[in-house]
């Protein structure tokens, strides 16, 4: 359609009577700005990708659902280790009572990576003194708004296997 | 403003127009748009040359800044230039229209100048713009050699090595300034880190001055006419508006310019060699980029000829005297000073032309 009216237009604008037809004038201002925008795409596509492949990359790493961290079961009780989910920092947290949790060390506040204190028996972010419990994840004391996200755990053959829950 | 108000309703972007030409001078700068005027003869074509190099030089400033997105001088230099070209998306694309766009300028560049040189757009009282526009092109070369080193492949890593050699053969200080650029006695990822920063702080710090200085030059004296046209009475001379008629003009060049930086970077990618070895033996055929290949031509045939230092003086005195014949060419031309046809400018002009391609075309026969 659009095309049938552009070449009739074009042929009509050369009777210089005709009212309401796209004049030579508007149809040259047309195919100049429709040259341009495909300039426009033939660059910013590939500036586009250029700049956010790595976003691309870490959206790849962190659609991951499962990781399993090798030779671990044997992480001292009371005790937690860090690890890479995805692109994000995560904790495993063997209990006293053999039990295991694993978490988004995220904070839910503000992003901060938090931090297993068995001492005082619970996950702490240091940057605003939010207070999780290390069994649950919930969020018990300061600004958090939210627990934290738990992934399930199996420990299997000497291994531990994290996945979304 | 008062004024303005009471007269009849405007539209909104006229007022928005008018409250900013009260405070910018925006008008002004219209009228002197609207005044300014482009000669237009037989020769006209090479007065595009200066905005094809222009345009080149948006372009390198353009995708520089996303080369320096992901690349990393010092050690990890090779590995950083390896992942831009093999693994992020398009960044092939990105360092090939970055080097193509370099070669391009270099050679728009040159173009310029031997057309002001045959124009003899150099005379009274256009010298300022001249000798500006010969540190920009000597700048430009700087860029260019320090450019080349930057991703530590292996014919990076020689061109450079032998192009240093150039420097330090200068009688007394030659030495000690190359060992400071360089960083060492060796190429090395200091070297890199060195040449980093030269090219991407302290020569845009140093060339965007310039070229101000250049077009305010270009602006303040206008167009030159070569001399067939000044012998023509100014009633047969014409004259095009420079906006929108010049400008029109000088943007479809530089659409053209675009789209042959285009064809290049993407048909023929800009390759990545090896990663540069210090103590693996330089490969064969080992030459600079084409626009220092006079100049390595040059000390290469002296160094033959004549033995020892002796044939290195005269080879870099070769191409100093070079140099100067175009630093002093607004005086040594004097016969074209009073507006007539200077034959000695235009010999001395080909002359140059003719030995800067010759020792080039002589310089990839023996490669």
């Amino acid at each position: 359609m659009l095309n049938e009216n552009i070449v009739k237009n074009i042929i009509e604008s050369e009777k210089p009577d005709e009212k309401d037809i796209l004049s030579r004038r508007d149809f040259l201002g047309f195919s100049a700005a429709a040259i341009g925008a495909v300039y426009v795409g033939a660059i910013g596509y590939p500036v586009y990708q250029y700049l956010s492949t790595p976003a691309q990359r870490s959206a790849e790493a962190a659609s991951v659902t499962q990781t399993t961290l090798d030779g671990v079961a044997n992480l001292p009780k009371n005790s937690a280790m860090m690890f890479k989910f995805g692109a994000k920092p995560a904790m495993l947290i063997h209990h006293p009572d053999d039990s295991w949790s694993a978490y988004n060390a995220v904070c839910t506040h503000l992003g901060c990576t938090v931090n297993y204190q068995p001492d005082l028996n619970r996950i702490f972010c240091a940057c605003h003194g939010g207070v999780y419990d290390p069994v649950s994840g919930a969020n018990v004391a300061g600004p958090p708004p939210k627990p934290l996200t738990k992934f399930n755990v199996e420990v299997k053959d000497g291994s531990v296997i994290v996945s979304r829950a | 403003m008062e004024a303005s108000l009471s007269q009849e309703p405007k539209t909104r972007s006229a007022a928005i127009y008018d409250w900013a030409d009260d405070r910018l001078g925006l008008t002004e700068i219209a009228e002197i748009a609207k005044h300014k005027t482009v000669p237009d003869h037989r020769h006209s074509f090479w007065y595009y040359w200066g905005g094809i190099s222009l345009f080149f030089f948006i372009v390198q400033v353009f995708t520089g800044i996303l080369l320096l997105v992901y690349y990393r001088a010092g050690a990890d230099a090779y590995e950083s230039v390896r992942q831009i070209t093999y693994d992020i998306k398009f960044g092939w694309l990105v360092r090939s229209a970055h080097s193509w766009s370099a070669n391009l300028m270099v050679f728009a560049v040159f173009v310029h100048m031997f057309s002001v040189l045959f124009m003899k757009a150099y005379r009274k009282p256009r010298e300022f713009g001249w000798w500006s526009g010969l540190a920009l092109l000597g700048l430009t070369m700087v860029f260019g050699f320090s450019g080349y080193l930057l991703p530590m492949d292996d014919l990076a890593y020689f061109a450079t090595k032998v192009g240093l050699e150039i420097p330090s053969s200068i009688p007394l200080v030659g030495d000690v300034v190359t060992n400071i650029v360089r960083g060492g006695q060796e190429v090395t990822e200091v070297t890199i880190q060195r040449f980093f920063a030269l090219h991407v702080v302290i020569l845009p710090l140093l060339y965007v001055p310039f070229l101000a200085f250049h077009l305010y030059m270009v602006q303040k004296h206008g167009n030159a006419l070569p001399p067939s046209e000044e012998a023509k009475p100014e009633s047969e001379r014409r004259l095009i508006r420079f906006f929108p008629d010049f400008f029109a003009k000088d943007m479809g060049m530089w659409l053209i310019a675009l789209n042959v930086l285009a064809i290049f970077a993407s048909m023929f990618p800009w390759q990545l060699g090896p990663q540069a070895d210090p103590i693996a033996p330089a490969p064969a055929g080992i030459h600079p980029e084409w626009y220092f290949m006079s100049q390595f031509q040059i000390l290469k045939v002296f160094g033959n000829w004549l033995p020892g230092a002796a044939g290195e003086f005269f080879g870099i005195g070769i191409f100093t005297a070079g140099l100067a014949v175009l630093v002093f060419f607004p005086f040594i031309d004097p016969s074209s000073q009073k507006g007539q046809r200077a034959r000695m400018g235009t010999y001395i002009a080909l002359a140059l032309l003719l030995g800067l391609i010759l020792t080039t075309i002589w310089g990839y026969w023996e490669v």
